[in-house]
Parts: C-alpha cells; structure tokens; sequence
C-alpha cells in the first residue's frame, strides 16, 4: 500500500477471509463428521470426500502459516477480471501448504517480495494487501502470503 | 482385446491463426479422415463431435455443425465438452457405440478458433466461479506451469536450461510436420532470450493458442476386416478419469487443493495413463512413442514421469541424454507437440491420435520413429478433465 492513500477496507471477495489487519485467516469450513476442511467455504452443503455423508459443516479459520510449496510470479498483465496497476507492477505467487488443514492454498506475496526470496519449504504468513480496483482508488484487500520475519527453508 | 475399435482413417487442419469459422476447420480434418479411410459419408453412423464455446452459439453443438456442413445424412449425434479432454471423451462416445454394437463405424471430429493471449473467463461479476475468482486475484493458465515447473527445480535440481531442451526438440521434431503451426528450428539461446512469463517458464516455454482441426474414423474390428483393414491401427483404450479425493496437487482453476486430513493424498495426472495401461492390458514398458501436453517444456518432463516412461524426478536426465528424441529410447511428442502446434481445444487430443496412427502405421514420414508398436497420449484441462488413448498396431 502505498503511503497516504485512504486505507482500504472492502475485501476483493466477501466472506474469503477476516479483515483484521494483525492476524488475518482465510475463512473456510471443516466437515463436522470426517474432519475435511474446505477454502473457499463449501456452498453445497455436502462433503466432498467419497466415503463420506457429512452434511453439517462449521466454519472457521484456516491456519495463518504455512510452507512454500512452490512459487512463481506474474511478468504479464493478467486479462481481466483481474484489475492491474498502470503501468503493470509484477508480483510474485505462492502455493503454501497448511500443515493442519493437510491442504495447499494460492496466493499473491506481498509487495516487495522477489521470487528471488523465495525457496521452497519457506514459512510464510498471511496478511493482508491491495489489489488494484476499477473504482476505488485506494484498491480492495486481498490476502497475500509474506515471509515469516528470519525464515529460511 | 474385445474392447478395441479401428482406426480406418485420420485427418487434419494445418494449424495456425486462420480467421476463420471453426466449421470450416472441422469439415476440412473430417474430409481428410474420410478420404484417408475410403469409408463413404453416407456409410458413417455416428458423428461424435469436441465442443467448442469460443465461436459463438453454433460452437456448442459441433458435432451437428459439422454433420451439417459435410451434407445431413440422418447419422446420430453427439457433442462433448471436456476442456482440453473434448477430442477424448467425443472418442469415447464413439467407442462405447461401437462396442453396443448400436453403430459400425463413426466420425470424431474436434476444431477450434482461439483467441489471441491468455486464456480468460467470461466477462461479469462471478465470484462463486472458481475461475473467474483466480482471475480477479490474478492467477493465469501459466502460473500452475510455472508453479510445477518450479516445483521440479526445487525438489529434483532441474535447471531453466533442462526445459530449454524440450523446446528445442519438439521444434526440430515438428519441423517437417505439415500440420504444424511452427516450422522453425530453435537454439537454447532463443529460448532464453525469449520473455520471462511466469518464471521459469518464458515465452518459448509456454504453448501459444491457435485455431486447428482433427478427425478420425473409426469402426469396429469386424467393420475393418469386412472392408478389407483387418490390418488397421486399434484404440486399446482411452482413459477419462476425474481426480481422486484427496487430489493433493493444485490444478486449474482452483485456488486451494483438496484438504487430506481424513483420506490420503492423491496425485491426478498419473491416474490417467495408469487407467489406460490397466484399460489396454500393457505396460510403459511396451510403449514405443509418446504425444504428452507439453502445455509447459517442464510439464512435458512431469508427463513423461506420469506416464511411468522413467522414475519420478529422471526425466529432465533422459532428456539430456537424448533418449526422448526421435531414435531415442522414448521418444515424446515426434509431431512437435503443443510447442509447435499450440492450442486448439478441442482438436488437440485428437491431433495426438492421428500422430500416433501415422507412427504406427509408419506413414510419419522425416519424423518416422522406427517400428513403432504401441503409443500413449496424454492430456489435461480444466476442471478435473484429462485423458489418455493408448494406440496399438
């Protein structure tokens, strides 16, 4: 975020994740009989696991730390819907897995934040930054994956 | 084995960006396979046509278009959309009519017109599509390449040079293919001064898009021999499969994978070739010629370990000792695959059948690979589809 905008506050996508800037989690279901977590949050009502009938499901934060499972980063502009910076700013991408959740979830790095600084088997944290937006000019929160402060792989 | 159909005849639409109908492209390949087939329009049954949703209302019901434009004739119908896999499961349908015995010999068809760039979603607001939600968080096609791609530099020591290579014999494989869209050989060096896109992978890593066509005739063995090709070239199998939960690897569009807590992990790509060889009753040992999606050059290198070519993290190794090119111990996508073919939905698993027709039946011309037998496709798309057709002579 760039210093003196309006501090954004409008999620890119309602109900993904909390807005809490110091601690945020992605916001996801677990399966109350066989213990399978879902992000985004199962609409279906019905567990996804073959062996399974669930059909009750409660909602709740998924870990905020996770390791770099692999990570790349985007050199070209996106087509929309995404809604890029003039002129376009690269950012790096991550796929984090959460040890609890035994699941792998995608997300921007934060600003700053090279592929060169990235190495598989890294800890990284969740927060929250913006993405561009077509009307607000301050952006809309998305979440993003940061380094843990001093982490290695 | 009971469960096999004959190839009678394959054809194609050079690719390219033509600018035109996909239709047209459609009416062409099929025009090619019958005639390469010598099986009168009138005498085919079946019209099992690849969806394609990119060129307006008449693309969702290809297989009628195209019936349409090759002259009504009162066969039945079918249109398959699968992504990426539409050629396969249109094949499929035509098998599993066959094998009824409800239809003698049939007509697969796929062909397509795609846009210039990235692959995109629909336009509006839709965030309870997965894929027009890893758009607006600004995740394309390239960066799951790119995130396999980089998974196998980490974890096995490939290097952006390992990738290079694939590039460089897929193009000097497909340089003499007629059918091809690239007919240009390139260095290592081209690729590395070519753009980075989502790195590792640069512009000359990834497929381009392109309009193109395919079609084939197939029939049942006793339709073969009757008109005198008992001798043709068979489909031992084709494998459709959808992932196994806990699919453990992160595939297009989703942005999170399944959550193994409760079942054990799973990886995706190597379920489809595995159902194949189990379908076919043979081995990777028997195969003698691959056509792999290289979407990607590393994915070409991920395809050949899911096909169980080599052990896991050695393909890159048998790739620089040459033994993935034509006169190699395995060679992989001899037409010049995606590299020098690009995308053409629909078309494109079936492109992969007609290649392995013309290596079996030893019609592949400067690309002939010597005594070709047994070959595999493999092919993978969006939402959970994929494929693999085994060849056999």
């Amino acid at each position: 975020m760039s210093e003196g905008a309006a501090q954004a506050t409008v999620p890119v996508l309602d109900g993904w994740f909390t807005t809490d800037s110091a601690a945020p989690h992605l916001i996801g279901s677990q399966c109350a009989s066989c213990g399978t977590y879902y992000f985004p949050k199962l609409i279906s009502g019905y567990c996804r696991n073959p062996d399974c009938d669930g059909e009750t499901f409660e909602s709740v934060e998924l870990s905020r730390t996770g390791k770099v499972w692999s990570f790349t980063n985007a050199c070209y502009k996106p087509p929309e819907p995404y809604i890029a910076a003039d002129p376009f700013v690269p950012y790096a991408i991550a796929a984090v897995e959460l040890e609890k959740e035994k699941m792998m979830v995608l997300g921007q790095v934060v600003e700053g934040v090279g592929i060169e600084s990235l190495k598989a088997g890294m800890e990284m944290e969740l927060v929250l930054e913006t993405v561009p937006d077509a009307t607000l000019p301050e952006g809309k929160l998305t979440w993003k994956w940061k380094p843990v402060e001093g982490a290695g792989a | 084995m009971s469960g096999e159909i004959a190839i009678l005849g394959v054809g194609m639409h050079p690719w390219g960006k033509w600018g035109r109908n996909f239709a047209e492209y459609g009416v062409a390949a099929a025009r090619a396979a019958l005639k390469d087939s010598g099986v009168k329009w009138r005498d085919v049954r079946f019209i099992s046509g690849g969806g394609t949703v990119r060129n307006g209302y008449p693309g969702y019901v290809a297989g009628a278009t195209i019936a349409q434009a090759l002259g009504w004739q009162g066969a039945e119908v079918n249109t398959s959309y699968a992504a990426c896999a539409s050629g396969s499961q249109a094949l499929a349908a035509a098998r599993a009519k066959i094998l009824s015995g409800e239809v003698d010999v049939a007509l697969v068809v796929g062909a397509d017109t795609t846009p210039k760039g990235f692959l995109a979603p629909a336009k509006g607001e839709r965030p309870d599509d997965p894929d027009w939600v890893r758009f607006r968080v600004g995740i394309t096609n390239p960066t799951y390449f790119a995130l396999y791609a980089r998974r196998r530099m980490e974890i096995y020591g490939d290097t952006q040079d390992d990738f290079a290579l694939v590039k460089v014999k897929n193009a000097e494989q497909g340089f003499t293919n007629p059918y091809a869209r690239y007919r240009k050989k390139f260095t290592a060096e081209d690729v590395a001064a070519s753009a980075m896109v989502a790195d590792p992978l640069r512009l000359m890593d990834v497929c381009a898009t392109s309009d193109g066509g395919a079609a084939l005739i197939v029939s049942s063995l006793e339709y073969a021999r009757k008109i005198g090709r008992g001798d043709a070239v068979r489909i031992a199998a084709i494998s459709t499969v959808t992932p196994s939960f806990a699919s453990s690897v992160i595939e297009m569009p989703d942005l999170a994978t399944d959550s193994a807590v409760a079942v054990a992990p799973t990886q995706f790509r190597s379920a489809l070739p595995r159902k194949a060889y189990e379908q076919a009753g043979i081995g990777p040992k028997d195969v003698s010629v691959a056509e792999v999606y290289d979407l990607s050059t590393a994915l070409e290198l991920d395809w050949i370990e899911d096909c169980l070519l080599c052990e896991r993290g050695e393909a890159a190794a048998l790739t620089r000792a040459g033994q993935t090119r034509i006169g190699g111990r395995i060679p992989v996508n001899p037409s010049g695959g995606l590299a020098c073919f690009g995308e053409a939905v629909p078309a494109q698993a079936l492109a992969q059948v007609c290649e392995l027709t013309w290596q079996l039946r030893g019609e592949a011309g400067d690309r002939q690979i010597e005594g070709a037998k047994v070959g595999i496709t493999a092919n993978q798309g969006l939402f959970g589809h994929g494929s693999s057709v085994i060849v056999v002579r």
